[in-house]
C-alpha cells in the first residue's frame, strides 16, 4: 500500500506527512536525520496499522515556525497534531529525537495514545553513559556510527549528495541543535513526570548503539520499571533500519495485544 | 595571547587546538611567563606609541589565554596611562548575564579615565561548546544583550528590562561608564551582510573592524559597509572602518620572511585550525553561508604557506618600509580609520615581538599617522 503526500496547518506550521494502511492509527516520529523517505519498517506496519510519517515542524518539507524553541514546544504541537487529525488510541513509535518527543507527549496527556514504542530514544540522561557528539561528528564518521553493519554505512556513504538532500540535512541539523543543544540531547526535569505515562510502553535498543549507548536502555527501564524492554544484538542507533523485520513485528504484537 | 609554548605536534595530532586539546597540555608556571610576558608587551605598545592596545576573549583553547579581557584590560587600565584600551570584544551570547558586561566595561571606562574601547562580538562557533549557549540563539542573544546593555549605560536606572532571553527587574548598573553616552563600540567580524547592516544603522555607526582575512575580502566588506551607510542615507567616516592582521616587520624583505614564518605558519596551520563541525555549529550562520564556506572547504581547511599568505593579503610582513608602503596603498583604496596589528601571533617569541614593534613604531606608525 503506497504512502501518499499530505500537508496540514498546525499551530501555523505547515506540516508534512505521509500516510498509509487502515486501522489503529499508528504515528512514527523520526530521528534527528529526519525522514527522507518511506522505509521498509514504515510499510511492514502500513499492512496492519493507518500509518502517519509526519516531519517535525523544523524538518524535512514542514514549516520552520518561529515558536520552536525547544522539546516542549514539539511536545505541545504533537498533541495538537493527534487532536487535529482526530487520531484515537493512536500507537507512537518514536526513534531516537522522535522517541523523547513521544516521552514529553505522553507525560503531558496520553487521552489519544494507546502505546508508546521507544526505539533507541533521546530525552534521558544515563549517568556514566557517554552519548555520542552528533554536532562535532563529521558526516562521514556519523553515517559510520550509525550502523553495526558497516556494509549499510558504506552503501549509504556511496550515495551522492544532491543540494537538495544537503538543504534537507542542513535545515533538519539546525532544528536538532535547536532543542537539543543544550541540555544535550536530553530533559534533565524529564524524570520528574514519567510516572504520568500510564499506557503500556515498549523500550528498544541496538547493543551496539554507538550514538545513544545501551546503558541509557536500562536508565529508562529503571524510570519507567513497567515498560517492555527489548535488547537487540548485533544492531546501532538505527534500529528500524538494521532490525527492519524484528521491530515492526514487535510493534505489532506490542500494541495489538 | 597564544600558549606559544605549546607541542606543535600535540595540537596537530589533536586536529585543533580548540575545544578538545587537553589541558593537560597547559602548564601553569609556563602560562605565568607568557600572561606577564604578553602584558608587557602590551604596556610596551604605549611606550612606543601606538594610539591603543586591545585584548581578547577566547575559551578552551591554546589559540587565546584570555578567557576573561576584563583581566588584562584591568590590569592595563592601571599601568598604561594614554592609550585606549580595546576589548574586541567581549563575547556577549556566551556570558551568562549581559548585565556583568555593562559592569565591567564600566569600572574599566571609569578606572582608566574613558580610555575604553568597547568591543562586542557572539565569540566563534567553536566557543558555543564552550559553556553549551545554544548557537541556533546566537544572533537573538547578542541583540538582546546590546540593547540591555546600551539601556544600562544610557538610561537613568532603575528602571525594568523585560527580554526574551533577559529578564531584569531592577537594571541600575554602578558605576556608570566615563565617556558620553557610553564608550566608542567596535564591532570585530569575518564579514556578513547581517553585521555590517546592523553596525551600520545611523542608530549605531558601530567601528567595523573586519578581521584576519584575505586583503580582497577586506576591501570588498569595507566597501560593503561604506555602501550601506550610503544606503542609509549618510556618509561613512573613516573612523567607522577598521582592519585587523597579524603583521611583521624585519630589518629587510628577506630577514622579515625568514623569521616570521615558521612562527605565522604555526598560527594559521595550527592555532586556528579547525573542522568545519566545530567552526561552524547550526545557527551560528545562515545555512546560505554555510553552504559557501562547504563549497570553500578544501582552500579554508588546508594549509597555508606563509609565501601564499602574503599574495593573499592576509599577512603583511617586510621591512619597515615595504610593511608602509602595503599600508598606505591599502589605505588609498579602502580609508580605514583603524588599523589593528597583531604584533604577536603563534609562536613569535618575545624578542622578535618586541624588535618588530619597534620597527613598526618606528619606521611604519608615523607614515601611517601622516596619512
Amino acid at each position: 500500500m503506497p504512502f501518499t503526500d499530505h500537508f496540514i496547518e498546525i499551530d501555523g506550521c505547515r506540516t508534512h506527512y505521509r500516510r498509509a494502511g487502515k486501522g489503529q492509527p499508528l504515528v512514527f516520529l523520526h530521528g534527528a536525520g529526519g525522514a527522507p523517505q518511506i522505509l521498509p519498517f514504515m510499510e511492514q506496519l502500513a499492512e496492519r496499522f493507518d500509518v502517519l510519517v509526519p516531519d517535525h515542524p523544523g524538518y524535512g518539507q514542514s514549516d520552520e515556525p518561529e515558536w520552536l524553541e525547544n522539546i516542549h514546544d514539539v511536545a505541545y504541537f504533537y498533541l495538537d497534531f493527534l487532536a487535529a487529525l482526530k487520531l484515537e488510541k493512536a500507537v507512537i513509535v518514536g526513534t531516537s529525537m522522535g522517541g523523547w518527543m513521544a516521552l514529553e507527549m505522553a507525560v503531558r496527556n496520553t487521552s489519544r495514545i494507546a502505546a508508546l514504542v521507544l526505539v533507541s530514544p533521546a530525552g534521558v540522561r544515563a549517568e556514566g553513559a557517554a552519548p555520542a557528539d552528533i554536532f562535532l561528528l563529521s558526516p562521514e564518521d556519523m553515517t559510520r556510527k550509525l550502523f553495526y553493519d558497516q556494509k549499510i554505512a558504506e552503501e549509504r556513504l556511496a550515495v551522492p549528495m544532491t543540494p537538495e538532500m544537503i538543504d534537507l540535512q542542513l535545515k533538519n541539523r539546525h532544528t536538532t541543535a535547536r532543542l537539543a543543544w543544550e541540555p544535550r540531547l536530553h530533559d534533565p526535569m524529564l524524570p520528574k513526570w514519567l510516572h504520568r505515562i500510564d499506557v503500556p510502553v515498549a523500550i528498544v535498543w541496538g547493543k551496539e548503539d554507538q550514538i545513544l549507548p545501551v546503558a541509557m536502555a536500562h536508565e529508562l527501564k529503571r524510570l519507567l520499571p513497567k515498560a517492555e524492554l527489548t535488547i537487540y544484538e548485533r544492531c546501532g542507533h538505527l534500529v528500524v533500519q538494521e532490525k527492519a523485520r524484528e521491530c515492526s513485528e514487535l510493534v505489532v504484537r506490542f500494541a495489538c495485544k | 595571547m597564544p600558549y606559544a609554548d605549546l607541542d606543535l605536534a600535540a595540537g596537530r595530532k589533536n586536529g585543533t587546538v580548540w575545544v578538545t586539546l587537553p589541558n593537560r597540555n597547559f602548564d601553569p608556571e609556563v602560562g605565568h611567563k607568557l600572561y606577564n610576558r604578553y602584558l608587557d608587551e602590551l604596556e610596551y605598545g604605549e611606550e612606543l606609541g601606538f594610539d591603543a592596545v586591545a585584548v581578547n576573549e577566547h575559551h578552551q583553547t591554546a589559540y587565546g589565554l584570555m578567557p576573561s579581557p576584563i583581566v588584562t584590560a584591568s590590569a592595563l587600565a592601571r599601568r598604561t596611562k594614554k592609550a585606549k584600551i580595546a576589548i574586541l570584544g567581549s563575547a556577549l551570547p556566551l556570558r551568562s548575564h549581559p548585565l556583568m558586561v555593562a559592569e565591567e566595561h564600566a569600572m574599566i571606562d571609569v578606572i582608566s579615565g574613558g580610555r575604553l574601547i568597547t568591543g562586542f562580538v557572539r565569540g566563534i562557533g567553536a566557543e558555543y561548546h564552550t559553556f553549551g549557549v545554544n548557537p541556533t540563539f546566537s544572533h537573538d542573544r547578542f541583540h538582546e544583550a546590546h540593547d540591555l546593555i546600551i539601556r544600562a549605560w544610557t538610561e537613568p536606572g532603575p528602571f525594568a528590562f523585560h527580554g526574551h532571553h533577559y529578564n531584569v527587574q531592577y537594571v541600575n548598573t554602578w558605576p556608570r561608564p566615563y565617556q558620553k553616552p557610553h564608550p566608542p563600540i567596535w564591532i570585530p567580524s569575518q564579514g556578513s551582510k547581517e553585521t555590517i547592516d546592523w553596525a551600520a544603522d545611523p542608530k549605531r555607526r558601530y567601528t567595523y573592524l573586519q578581521t584576519f582575512s584575505p586583503v580582497k575580502v577586506v576591501a570588498r566588506y569595507l566597501k560593503s559597509y561604506r555602501d550601506t551607510c550610503a544606503g542609509y542615507g549618510y556618509q561613512c567616516e573613516d573612523r567607522q572602518l577598521g582592519w585587523s592582521l597579524p603583521v611583521y616587520v624585519g630589518e629587510t624583505d628577506e630577514s622579515a620572511r625568514r623569521e616570521a614564518k615558521p612562527h605565522f605558519e604555526a598560527f594559521r596551520n595550527v592555532f586556528v585550525r579547525m573542522p568545519l563541525e566545530m567552526l561552524l555549529p547550526p545557527g551560528y550562520t545562515s545555512r546560505e553561508s554555510l553552504k559557501n564556506v562547504m563549497k570553500a572547504k578544501a582552500q579554508m581547511f588546508g594549509d597555508v604557506t606563509l609565501e601564499q599568505a602574503l599574495e593573499l593579503g592576509l599577512f603583511v610582513c617586510g621591512s619597515a618600509d615595504t610593511v608602509a608602503k602595503a599600508f598606505e596603498s591599502h589605505w588609498r583604496e579602502m580609508r580605514f580609520g583603524n588599523l589593528l596589528v597583531s604584533c604577536q601571533f603563534g609562536t613569535l617569541p618575545a624578542d622578535l615581538t618586541r624588535a618588530s614593534m619597534e620597527r613598526f613604531a618606528r619606521g611604519v606608525l608615523p607614515r601611517l599617522k601622516a596619512l
